[in-house]
């Protein structure tokens, strides 16, 4: 259905994000004193259209509007137009994206107020929204890739803000190249649709993907999660996101925690049209999901870096989010719902991390924390709320996401439904008990600081964004599964929501996760909370903290077999290049001039080269003549 | 308007300039500078004023003009454009201002006089009009080889160290190619002479020819080995490493960005159309060197120490996209390619001026000799990441829509050699962002750093363990100044094409689909991308 009214300039959304960047790349300097405020204005503003948008979607009988914008490339049987869909799903998540964006603003406002980049910062923050906006909103699998690499630049602009650091700019770039390995997922997937079905709008190839065989559909659904697992750091593409935390804090919040990263969730849902016919690639997306849940969690046991933590806590919490959208029905809305509470918590979490790292002189490093409670207060507060939402403390909100989709995996009903639910509860226990760990070493215990550190409160505009995320990570849940169900509100994308019967009675099933809760909690307590934290972390530990420590060996698995195997064959073909074809053509080229010495000293050369060139070329002539004669 | 002989203008219009500028007298540099700007921006308004008189989707060859040369063999001074060859005018109108521009205050090597360098660059913008222009293909084989002579004294005259080396080396292999290519020119005489009784060289007629298979395939190889190595396409690359890195800035830019694209628009104008069974039978074996040499050359470039080896590397990596488009044989990817040709053009070209001004900066060539400098540059360092991000065709830059093109466009017709393609995507991701972050990110070292203070061991900032929120402080200075206003309104103009093609592709599009639909129409393929077989 056409837009009308405020809808119809829905556009907008991403227009003044993406003019709020330009003004502020192109305006230089001159732009510096206001910059921010501009940049925080633009994203405010979305927010407020996105918000009447979706209030004016909600009245409508027809729950999808659609927006034409222009032709953007139209060759031949390939009509791709830029268009958006706006829609329940696209709008819960502008909602998302412009709000917790909007808080981010602000927050940064305070956090970047003595950074000479400042203004810098806040473009590419605003091109960032626009991109991501572009992503959830575009109609068509062409604007959604245009959004998502837009996204992937967003990402590396901002991981490599600091760009004189190295280990800055390595990560960037590590972050892009990755994301782009799954982007030739993404790429492959929209090719491979255009030549079965010869469209690459949702509309055209959900209404038409049945029509394919089988094994068609279930290559498409492995490609897009192949590039759903490069924008979301899953498995085996994970590595990259832990190492962005070398961007300032904020961003980390933003980019890596509630929005962009969730894009691959969002990809999965939007091609529920594709997954619903292909139960291979649904339970690939499960697996993969259960197995990254796993692993971040493994992972955030080990870390001593605050934000390296909650990266892998991120790539955890996204994993549980893979597994509920790899369920099917059943799981789309559990995990969309667990997208939501976890963009809020998360959010908190690394807007309390910067709050904890502004008053220590910008380190990291939890060993020399400790005692924090009481010098923040405010973020204490807020980051323990956030803390509680995560580990599925009851009535918050991660309890009524999070045991959703372990619910939901039990219900499956068969073994492998028992497997990934009980690698959930599992890795629910480890999520506590790194958590806890974490809490214990940053806010409890004896201060730990170094010298010369004197932690102090952050100001209001830090604080205020906050609390709001605090009051989210306590309301979130409750409100979307129970008091205004996300499920209600998706019906008209995912289907009504259906009665399931409970292989496990949903009180059992609280009951062992509450235990579980409180296991991971206690253990934590026992290794961390009693004792001493040493300031240096232990070298002489077991294999298992040792291959935790090294994230499962990710980076190494990835080095041994990508990157040394390609420097090597890079400096062969090089070499081989060099003396072998530049070699032999050399060496024809020296015998029919006389010697190699003259080709590099030239001219004296030259014209004898250039008459036996042309006597080469009068002989071939005459066998073409001959040739063409005797054909 | 359309009975203006526009190209007849847009050939002589630059040559005349040459003449001017070549005959000013010595000490009248900055008049020589001014006349060739001035010509050369008249030609891009005539360009333009050009294409509002082409009408898209009207007769294949329009702007046509046509005087007899050598009557007793048939060759008439035949000119018209088609969408393809219209567009490769727009795009040299576009970089011939652009590279006057940057050269303003190239310092040249000694003795060699600003005066020269300006007339051989507007000859050789009159050849290369001339080429792309010709309907007659004896016409076209003379303005392939004269345009040899200005390229060859741009590199052999102004270039850097090893410039005579690299010059012979371009002009041998040019020359090789072009004689073979005489030859395949001689043959179609030949068929055409016993088929109509009376030889020609017009493309329309040579096009009507019956021509056996295996006369098609010697003819073909004729003109194909010649405009593959043009191109050029992995084998026979080797010469433009060498070209490339020792021509002078502006010559490099034309030599990438045009000349090379008479390689890749042969393959569409000559071989598909006069050979059309000749092109379906080689075109397995021209997709396996097209894929060979994406992934080859880009693995080449990353191995590269010099910034304009590696970029030239990174081209014959481009090249390949633009072939495999080509002989995939389908509209949406023989579209794809040629916006392909225009936009690697603008990307290449806009790379090679940036690295050419951080040349003209530090004096080195070598990627190990700079670094940071984005701290004290950072509307280089922007220039320089903007030119990078299009060469690796992220989507808002123009090389995205012709990269998706081409790839779209192929997969269904020879989707392994498509799958292959798109391993070139994370390695054009790779060397770009490998260049970027050794010479612009990290802490400022190398070359441009101020000789009085003694710079930093680079390894005592990546040592330690504790993350500073902070900038690491600078040091030592650069010396690198940031880009003049004159530079900027070099750079500008490309960065605006890269972004507003890379938004709005549609106006060049309408340009070139009929003309490649026409081309395609001729090899006898229905040319579409999607659903059943179309071979």
């Amino acid at each position: 259905m056409p837009a009308e009214g405020l809808l119809a300039w829905s556009w907008l959304l991403i227009a003044l994000p993406l003019a709020g960047a330009a003004i502020l790349l192109l305006g230089g300097r001159r732009t510096d004193r206001w910059g921010h405020l501009l940049g925080t204005g633009t994203v405010v503003a979305a927010f407020v259209i996105g918000l009447l948008g979706t209030i004016q979607l909600a009245g409508l009988d027809k729950k999808s509007v659609g927006v034409d914008l222009f032709t953007f490339i139209n060759v031949g049987s390939l009509d791709v137009r830029a268009g958006l869909l706006f829609d329940p799903l696209s709008a819960a998540f502008v909602l998302l994206i412009t709000g917790v964006g909007a808080l981010i603003h602000i927050y940064s406002i305070g956090y970047m107020a003595h950074d000479p980049g400042r203004r810098r910062f806040f473009a590419y923050l605003n091109l960032f929204v626009a991109a991501m906006l572009l992503l959830v909103l575009g109609n068509s699998f062409v604007a959604l890739y245009v959004g998502w690499e837009g996204v992937g630049l967003a990402s590396y602009l901002l991981i490599a803000f600091w760009y004189t650091r190295p280990a800055a700019a390595t990560a960037a770039k590590k972050a892009f190249i990755m994301n782009r390995v799954g982007d030739v997922g993404l790429a492959l997937a929209i090719f491979l649709m255009f030549s079965q079905l010869g469209t690459t709008s949702y509309a055209g190839v959900f209404g038409s993907i049945g029509t394919l065989a089988g094994g068609t559909i279930t290559a498409i659904g492995l490609l897009l999660l192949l590039g759903a697992c490069g924008k979301s750091g899953q498995f085996p593409l994970q590595a990259w996101l832990p190492d962005a935390m070398e961007g300032p804090t904020p961003v980390s919040a933003l980019i890596h925690a509630a929005t962009m990263v969730t894009a691959g969730v969002y990809l999965i849902a939007r091609c529920a049209p594709i997954y619903d016919h292909t139960p291979t690639a649904r339970t690939v997306v499960m697996l993969i999901g259960a197995i990254t849940l796993l692993i971040g969690a493994i992972a955030g046991c080990a870390y001593d870096d605050i934000k390296k933590v909650l990266a892998y806590s991120t790539v955890s919490q996204i994993g549980y989010m893979f597994l509920a959208v790899g369920l099917g029905p059943a799981g789309y809305v559990a995990g969309l719902a667990h997208l939501y509470a976890h963009g809020f918590f998360k959010a908190g979490l690394f807007l309390g991390a910067g709050s904890v790292m502004h008053a220590m002189n910008d380190s990291v490093d939890m060993r020399r924390f400790g005692g924090l409670w009481k010098k923040l207060p405010i973020t204490f507060v807020t980051f323990s709320l956030g803390y509680l939402a995560l580990i599925g403390f009851p009535f918050l909100s991660g309890y009524w996401t999070k045991d959703a989709i372990i619910e939901a995996a039990f219900d499956r009903g068969d073994t492998l439904g028992y497997v990934l639910g009980g690698v959930a509860v599992f890795a629910a226990g480890l999520t506590a008990f790194y958590m806890t760990r974490l809490m214990l070493m940053t806010f409890f215990g004896p201060p730990r600081w170094e010298e010369g550190v004197h932690p102090h409160e952050a100001p209001p505009v830090m604080t205020a964004p906050m609390i709001v995320l605090a009051v989210g990570s306590v309301g979130a849940g409750f409100a979307l599964v129970r008091a205004f169900p996300l499920g209600t509100w998706l019906a008209p994308v995912f289907g009504e929501p259906k009665e399931t019967t409970h292989v496990l009675a949903p009180l059992t099933l609280t009951l062992v996760l509450v235990a579980v809760m409180l296991l991971g909690v206690g253990l934590a307590w026992l290794f961390v909370g009693r004792r001493e934290v040493p300031v240096i972390a232990p070298a002489r530990v077991s294999p298992v903290v040792r291959a935790a420590r090294n994230a499962l060996y990710a980076d190494t698995v990835n080095e041994s077999l990508f990157m040394r195997p390609g420097q090597w064959l890079t400096r062969a073909l090089v070499f081989f290049d060099n003396r072998g074809v530049d070699g032999a053509v050399n060496g024809m080229a020296a015998t029919l001039g006389g010697s190699s010495a003259r080709l590099g000293r030239a001219q004296t050369g030259f014209v004898r080269t250039y008459a036996l060139g042309m006597l080469g070329g009068a002989v071939l002539v005459a066998g073409a003549l001959l040739a063409v004669t005797a054909g | 308007m359309s009975s203006f002989p526009f190209l007849i203008v847009l050939i002589a219009l630059p040559a005349a300039g040459a003449a001017v500028v070549a005959a000013l007298p010595r000490g009248r540099e900055l008049l020589a500078k001014q006349v060739a700007l001035a010509v050369s921006l008249l030609v891009l308004v005539l360009t333009v004023l050009a294409t509002v008189a082409f009408h898209a989707g009207g007769a294949r060859f329009q702007l046509t003009t046509s005087v007899s040369w050598i009557a007793s063999f048939g060759v008439r001074f035949a000119l018209g454009v088609d969408g393809i060859a219209l567009v490769m005018l727009l795009l040299i109108g576009v970089l011939v201002p652009v590279v006057i521009g940057a050269s303003w205050d190239d310092e040249l090597p000694s003795g060699r006089s600003m005066r020269a360098y300006f007339a051989w660059l507007l000859l050789l913008e009159a050849m290369m009009v001339g080429v792309f222009a010709a309907t007659d293909v004896f016409l076209f084989y003379v303005f392939f080889e004269a345009m040899l002579v200005p390229m060859y004294f741009l590199i052999g005259s102004f270039g850097g160290p090893r410039r005579q080396y690299a010059a012979v080396k371009f002009f041998l292999y040019s020359l090789v190619g072009g004689l073979i290519m005489l030859a395949a020119v001689i043959g179609l005489y030949v068929v055409s002479n016993s088929q109509l009784g009376a030889g020609t060289f017009a493309f329309d007629a040579l096009r009507q020819l019956d021509i056996t298979p295996g006369v098609q395939k010697l003819l073909f190889l004729g003109f194909f080995i010649a405009f593959a190595i043009k191109a050029p396409l992995v084998p026979f690359h080797t010469w433009l490493p060498d070209a490339g890195s020792e021509a002078p800035i502006g010559g490099a830019v034309l030599l990438v960005g045009i000349l090379d694209k008479v390689g890749t628009f042969g393959f569409l104008r000559y071989c598909l159309p006069l050979f059309p069974d000749a092109s379906r039978a080689f075109a397995p074996a021209v997709l396996v060197l097209a894929v060979a040499g994406i992934l080859y050359a880009a693995l080449l470039a990353m191995g590269q120490s010099d910034m304009k080896r590696l970029v030239s590397y990174t081209s014959i990596s481009h090249f390949g996209f633009i072939a495999l488009g080509i002989f995939a044989f389908t509209t949406e990817a023989g579209t794809g390619a040629v916006l392909y040709m225009v936009n690697h053009g603008l990307a290449t070209g806009l790379l090679f001026l940036v690295v050419g001004m951080l040349i003209a900066r530090g004096g080195s060539r070598q990627i190990g000799d700079y670094g940071g400098v984005a701290a004290k540059a950072p509307l280089l360092a922007g220039a320089f990441l903007i030119a990078g991000l299009a060469s690796l065709s992220l989507p808002g830059t123009n090389s995205f829509v012709s990269e998706f093109l081409v790839l779209i466009g192929s997969f269904h017709a020879v989707p392994v050699f498509t799958i292959l393609a798109t391993v070139g995507m994370v390695l054009a991701a790779l060397y770009i962002l490998l260049m970027y972050q050794r010479t612009m990110q990290g802490p400022p070292r190398g070359v441009l750093l101020e000789e009085s203070e003694a710079p930093e061991p680079v390894s005592a900032h990546s040592g330690g363990t504790a993350t500073v929120t902070a900038p690491a402080p600078v040091r030592s200075r650069l010396r690198v100044l940031d880009l003049s206003r004159r530079e900027l309104a070099v750079v500008a103009p490309l960065i605006a094409l890269i972004i507003g093609l890379g938004v709005y592709p549609q106006p060049l599009l309408r340009l070139i689909e009929p003309a490649v639909h026409a081309t395609l129409s001729d090899v006898g393929v229905s040319g579409t991308a999607t659903g059943g077989t179309h071979r």
